[in-house]
């Protein structure tokens, strides 16, 4: 059996905040004992509310912030955010929601892409520039955008931005932390498609954090919903969607709009029968 | 006689490149009732065009229109004093971030109690009543607590809630909402959705809804205004622009939405629209 690029078992975090001299400290739970496999090639879909901990997930699988307790396996290699290898840098990427945050506004989009390889790998400037440029295209840009700043592109450039930036170590996995919430519809079937066309190129792996549920019916294969920091509910995407067990998972589909005709229909008919 | 008539409104920027048209002869009119989406992309000019007829554009924005009428009432010709009156009165609004928009430095008592004062006079117990009324009828539990909470202490779902009860406190005739739930959760849209078409059914005023979601739109609206790049790409009721959309926009819009996709890649907006689109840039 192979090894599955991403293994979870019971991750906690827990955040301490307020106290001081006279008051005592209080604990946040943030995310409650989280286990999961990941295997390659497929996207598991992370849903919530905010506040219910899928970001402070995304920030553990990623190694930004250290667990509490509990354990990461990456490729059967076991993590740990407080000491980083190399070798576990180049396994696992994040791409932000914001990009309008998530790109330094001084560095030229050339610099941006070449900065993973100049932190973790010995490549020379000339082959970083190559392997800068190839990705760009890739992305779906221009080889003229290599040289121009962030504040010259528009959100869903600085996206494709910021997932080229983020696939240039060849992670195994790659997690995405709403990437396409800050973005308009149109723009938003473009990084969808383009995220499904590397996913196919590379057997990319990802972990997609999102709150919008026709978002995640559309991309995930298996889907994960937490409410409060634990895992409420955890499928296939068609056993989730056909079939939602947990009351919560129920509220989150029953309160997501809906854009089709019977819908509408049955809505103008309601206000009708009132007035 | 329609509650909001605008006809032929063009707004145009004047930017370090030249004259920037972010409307460009656009009719809207709302009538009493009524729930008007507007919608469109960022960068549509949906915004900017109720912006303009509130008179809150900066001033380096010109606003030309043949007709601009509120009740009425010209909004070309008025006055900013006599402006000031209504708006935040009569046309009452609502932005996107509701964290934003509230004052950090005061309570929400008190910038409740400030609209209040301001148009309607009232002032000590009777602002204090009117803002627990307010805050009840938004759905706010506990309002006595909630008075004396910075608005740093609340959830965007209860913040927008406060700038809901703030922009009903007049008891408005038209009602703005500027993509009133794009920051909020879906549970929390739900519910803010709701209490605004609840409101506007209850009380009879006239409702804009400016938004890109086209959820939204289909959970809210009667009637629906398609805007791309400051034009009116369509105009119809709800159930005709879903069932049988006329512009090439609105259809290339509807099919981006990820459950309508049909097969593994989504048509994009762009795909669509430069096969045939006459007339935009």
């Amino acid at each position: 059996m192979t090894t599955p690029v991403l293994q979870v078992r019971d991750l906690k975090r827990d955040y301490v905040t307020g106290g001081g001299l006279f008051r005592p400290a209080k604990v946040l739970h943030a995310v409650k004992g989280v286990s999961f496999t990941l295997e390659k090639g497929k996207t598991l879909a992370v849903v919530g509310e905010s506040g219910c901990g899928k970001s402070t997930l995304a920030r553990m699988i990623t190694l930004i912030d250290p667990a509490t307790s509990g354990e990461i396996l990456i490729d059967g290699i076991p993590a740990n955010a407080t000491h980083v290898t190399r070798e576990l840098r180049q396994k696992v990427q994040i791409v932000f929601q914001n990009p309008y945050g998530s790109l330094n506004p001084r560095q030229k989009v050339g610099d941006v892409l070449a900065e993973p390889l100049l932190l973790n790998t010995n490549l020379s400037a000339a082959e970083r520039r190559d392997k800068a440029m190839a990705m760009l295209i890739k992305v779906g840009l221009q080889p003229e955008h290599f040289n121009r700043y962030p504040h010259m592109f528009s959100g869903g450039q600085r996206q494709r931005i910021a997932i080229a930036r983020a696939l240039m170590l060849n992670p195994s996995f790659l997690v995405l932390d709403e990437p396409v919430s800050a973005l308009d519809l149109s723009v938003q079937a473009q990084i969808l498609n383009l995220l499904k066309d590397l996913q196919d190129e590379f057997g990319l792996t990802y972990v997609f954090i999102s709150h919008d549920l026709s978002v995640v019916r559309y991309i995930a294969d298996e889907v994960m919903v937490m409410y409060f920091g634990d895992v409420v509910e955890h499928g296939t995407r068609d056993q989730v969607f056909s079939d939602p067990r947990h009351e919560y998972t129920k509220t989150l589909f029953a309160a997501t709009p809906r854009a089709d005709v019977e819908h509408i229909r049955a809505r103008i008919a309601r206000k009708k029968a009132m007035a | 006689m329609s509650l909001l008539e605008i006809k032929n409104l063009t707004v145009a920027f004047d930017t370090s490149a030249g004259l920037f048209k972010a409307v460009d002869g656009i009719d809207i009119s709302v009538e009493r009732r009524e729930v008007l989406a507007i919608v469109g992309e960022s960068g549509s000019g949906k915004s900017v065009a109720m912006l303009a007829c509130m008179g809150l554009l900066p001033k380096t924005a010109t606003v030309t229109a043949d007709v601009m009428r509120f009740d009425g009432r010209d909004l070309l010709t008025m006055s900013d004093a006599e402006r000031r009156k209504i708006i935040g009165k009569d046309i009452a609004m609502i932005f996107q971030e509701p964290i934003a928009s509230l004052n950090p430095c005061f309570t929400v008592g008190f910038q409740i109690a400030e609209v209040l004062e301001k148009h309607l006079g009232l002032s000590g117990r009777a602002a204090h009543a009117r803002s627990v009324e307010l805050l009840n009828q938004v759905g706010i539990r506990d309002a006595e607590d909630k008075l004396k909470a910075f608005p740093h202490q609340m959830s965007g779902g209860q913040c927008q809630r406060v700038m809901i009860a703030m922009a009903i406190a007049c008891n408005p005739t038209l009602l703005i909402a500027d993509e009133p739930t794009t920051a909020l959760d879906v549970t929390i849209q739900k519910q803010i959705l709701d209490l605004l078409v609840t409101l506007q059914e209850k009380t009879g005023m006239g409702l804009i809804m400016i938004t890109h979601d086209m959820g939204v739109v289909a959970e809210t609206a009667d009637r629906v205004v398609v805007q791309y790049k400051g034009h009116k790409m369509e105009e119809a009721d709800v159930l005709s622009l879903f069932e049988n959309p006329q512009s090439n926009y609105t259809r290339a819009l509807l099919s981006a939405l990820p459950e309508n996709a049909v097969g593994d890649r989504l048509p994009t907006v762009s795909d669509m629209l430069f096969e045939a689109a006459p007339g935009v840039r």
